[in-house]
């Protein structure tokens, strides 16, 4: 067991203890921190797979994005620091009871398929060639999802706008008629 | 590099999705359910990195099918927020056993 053995065993360990403690704790605020660990341990995972853009766009785009958003959203809609109410016995039962029979049917089925890992190319996954193929029109290029997702965004930046934009006082008084 | 082989880190993936899914199953508050589902897509995104990186390492194709999953996970985020905190608005509450008006 050498170095990056060892390092790639803890970040797991890291990965897998965030992410049960972020299920399991009873208060909201405390579930988002861990997530938070979660995160930044699957984006060490990526640094340990070399591939440093993803691992930056992991700590970009979740880190720094979804979590803070998530804890706006703690701190807006409730009370951090109150205890959610703990789920019935029965239902956690039977959830870890599926958990852990879905685990274990894919550990065989992963343990059982032998995988031909023995390809010796190098990986090469630089930026410069990232770029090159995401905007590349050829064969293997990916500029029209690269297209498509820029249309994606925009539909979900106004369609956030529009759920979120207080409703003016025509439309309350309209509502109001309609209750009437 | 090649000490830790692939099925490990499938067997990591695994787990995490597993816990995603059982987090997913005993919350009733919309904010934790959400964080399940990022636990859940970013399984999915490890598992995509690992097979493009140990089978196909003269590929890039998972490290895109990993960039659009993270795009499309960040609006999916920022869109369910949006709706939970409109619901908030008008219920008072994020549990999904008090939205129940379009319950068949």
């Amino acid at each position: 067991m050498n170095t990056s053995a060892i390092i790639f065993y803890a970040i797991a360990t890291l990965i897998l203890g965030a992410a049960l403690l972020a299920v399991t704790s009873l208060k909201i605020f405390r579930s988002a921190i861990w997530l938070l660990f979660s995160l930044v341990g699957i984006a060490a995972l990526y640094f340990w797979m070399q591939v440093e853009f993803i691992a930056a766009i992991q700590i970009v785009v979740y880190v720094g994005g979804i979590v803070v958003l998530i804890i706006f959203s703690i701190f807006l809609t409730q009370q951090s620091g109150k205890e959610m109410a703990k789920p019935a016995t029965s239902k956690i039962i039977f959830s870890a009871l599926a958990a852990l029979l879905g685990t274990a049917f894919t550990f065989n089925l992963i343990n059982h398929y032998g995988f031909n890992t023995l390809s010796s190319q190098p990986f090469n996954s630089s930026v410069s060639e990232i770029g090159t193929q995401m905007l590349s029109t050829t064969a293997y290029g990916f500029i029209l999802p690269f297209e498509v997702v820029s249309m994606l965004l925009l539909a979900a930046m106004v369609g956030c706008i529009v759920i979120a934009m207080k409703p003016t006082s025509a439309e309350i008084v309209h509502l109001n008629k309609k209750e009437d | 590099m090649n000490e830790v082989p692939l099925t490990h880190i499938l067997f990591l993936s695994t787990a995490l999705f597993f816990i995603g899914m059982y987090g997913l199953f005993t919350r009733r508050n919309l904010i934790t359910m959400l964080m399940s589902i990022e636990l859940m897509l970013n399984s999915v995104n490890i598992n995509f990195v690992a097979f493009n990186k140990y089978l196909f390492p003269d590929k890039l194709d998972g490290l895109f099918f990993s960039l659009f999953i993270i795009t499309i996970a960040a609006a999916e985020a920022a869109v369910a927020i949006a709706i939970i905190i409109n619901l908030y608005r008008s219920h008072q509450s994020i549990d999904v056993d008090d939205a129940t008006e379009m319950k068949f």
